[in-house]
């Protein structure tokens, strides 16, 4: 049986540790996620948990030692935001190349200048191409949902790749929301055990880890750790079946809200899609036949499936909270737009920046979206691709 | 040697075919000078042992008995470390003959 408790987005995911209880736990407090670890620490202190629980001197050194914990063989968790993310930055890629699949919590916020301690995705989507798997969350029990499937994913076999978890600062991190917590022992069967692979502390067997490679063998292994993320679309799917199965929530790589018959569509991920459905809501009762799409997985991107989904929509606009200074749009536009490219009728697409640093994003400027998507589509002309919501000009 | 393709490759940068940078014959990096081991000077501190980053001094029993070109990069740091006076490890250049103690 499920409970019903009322938690804000860390409690949720500190709730989550607490029934996974992984080996070795190590962060650094950061806002917004510092509750996170506050909870974890006191868990540890009232002995609800027996993993080790380690409070380095910095972000840089949390990972560090979740590098070395998973190594050496258990199961391994963290969790930071914003400039701890930026401090994790080299040793993320070293856990990716090493294929640990350590499970990061992120409470989203902005990176500096100037510093802000609110959120938006700019962390987590800065570690892109890091080569973690991530997944984001619009809600406490999608926080809460997402990160006990993170291990499932992340320790596959097949996978053996790091996995985030996003909530977005404040927004989630600090909103209090009744959710369903599963019972601990559940949510234990459904992690299962957890597997070694090639551990170091297995003194039975000579092995290096993380030697040097050179121009003969780094092109080799960046190809080899490529596949472990390719592998993982299987599996996030059949884990978000299994997980639907047995706790009536399923999950797959996005959500579809009112998309059946819809000509207009908004992407947008997180929490700002619990707006966008409001708004969908009032638009469509006034007869605009518009829909949300809000991805759950942005690595690895279901590029085909989103697609799919988008092809016959007759205009779309993506909204991202992080902006790549320089580049054609921001990271997710441009993911979106380059999945519609093999299509000979391709809808028409713009991009619109939104919420930087915690700006808020309100129904009425999702409707305003829905209003300039219905005049590209009556019209067939794009006239600014690439703007921003809610900015003073 | 038949290189793996990124399928043969163990995941994780794993080697399981631990130490085997032994086959990587550093001694072909070695370009311009090569140190010179003098017996008679020597009064085995071991400190060209300790500070040698390539593990390129030779040990036999308890005693330094000289150097091994085969991994020896020629960066000079024995030379440096080496306290004595007259100095038992010297920077020849390479195409030098090496005297008494040395051996290639
Ligand atoms: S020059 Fe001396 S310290 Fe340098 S690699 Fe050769 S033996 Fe070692
Ligand atoms: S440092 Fe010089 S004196 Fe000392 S053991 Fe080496 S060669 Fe001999």
């Amino acid at each position: 049986m499920s409970t019903l408790k009322t938690l804000n987005g860390n409690q949720s995911i500190a709730e989550a540790v607490r029934q996974i209880d992984p080996d070795v736990m190590a962060a650094y407090p950061i806002t917004p996620s510092t509750a996170i670890v506050e909870t974890i620490a006191k868990f540890k202190a009232d002995g609800l948990i027996a993993g080790e629980f380690v409070c380095p001197e910095s972000e840089h050194s949390a990972m560090s030692v979740c590098i070395g914990a998973s190594s050496a063989g258990g199961r391994v968790m963290t969790a930071t935001a914003s400039q701890g993310l930026a401090l994790m930055w080299e040793m993320l890629y070293i856990a990716a190349g090493l294929r640990l699949p350590i499970v990061a919590a992120i409470a989203n916020r902005s990176l500096s200048a100037p510093i802000n301690i609110h959120g938006d995705h700019s962390d987590t989507i800065g570690a892109r191409d890091s080569g973690w798997i991530q997944i984001y969350s619009e809600n406490c029990q999608e926080a809460y949902d997402n990160f006990i499937q993170a291990f499932r994913i992340g320790e596959d076999l097949k996978v053996r790749t790091p996995v985030l978890v996003g909530l977005d600062g404040f927004i989630i991190s600090h909103s209090m929301e009744v959710i369903q917590v599963e019972d601990d022992d559940e949510v234990k069967k459904f992690i299962g055990e957890y597997k070694n692979v090639f551990p170091v502390l297995d003194t039975s067997r000579k092995m290096t880890v993380g030697p040097i490679d050179f121009t003969d063998y780094y092109f080799e292994h960046k190809r080899n750790q490529i596949e472990g993320i390719e592998n993982a679309p299987p599996v996030i799917e059949a884990v978000g079946k299994e997980f639907g199965l047995k706790f009536g929530r399923e999950y797959g790589f996005f959500e579809e809200y009112r998309m059946d018959d819809a000509e207009l569509c908004i992407v947008v991920m997180s929490s700002a899609a619990g707006t966008c459905k409001d708004a969908v809501d009032e638009l469509r009762s006034e007869g605009k036949r518009i829909g949300l799409l809000k991805p759950r997985i942005f690595r690895p991107f279901a590029h085909q499936k989103i697609a799919e989904a988008l092809k016959k929509m007759k205009a779309i606009a993506v909204l991202d909270r992080s902006s790549s200074p320089g580049a054609f749009g921001a990271p997710l536009f441009t993911e979106v737009r380059s999945a519609l490219y093999d299509y000979a009728e391709r809808p028409k697409i713009v991009n619109y920046v939104y919420g930087l640093g915690g700006r808020d994003i309100k129904v009425e400027h999702f409707k305003e979206v829905g209003l300039k998507l219905e005049k590209i589509a009556e019209t067939g002309k794009v006239e600014e691709i690439y703007g921003y919501i809610n900015l003073r000009e | 040697m038949k290189k793996e393709t990124w399928k043969e490759l163990t995941i994780g940068t794993i080697n399981l075919d631990a130490g085997n940078s032994v086959k990587n014959l550093t001694g072909t990096w070695r370009s311009g000078k090569k140190p010179q081991f003098i017996e008679e000077n020597c009064i085995q501190c071991f400190f060209c042992w300790l500070y040698c980053p390539h593990s390129a001094i030779r040990v036999e029993g308890e005693e330094v008995k000289g150097i091994n070109y085969d991994y020896c990069t020629g960066c000079g740091i024995c030379s440096v470390e080496c306290p004595p006076k007259e100095k038992a490890i010297t920077m020849i250049k390479e195409e030098m003959k090496l005297a008494g103690g040395s051996t290639e």
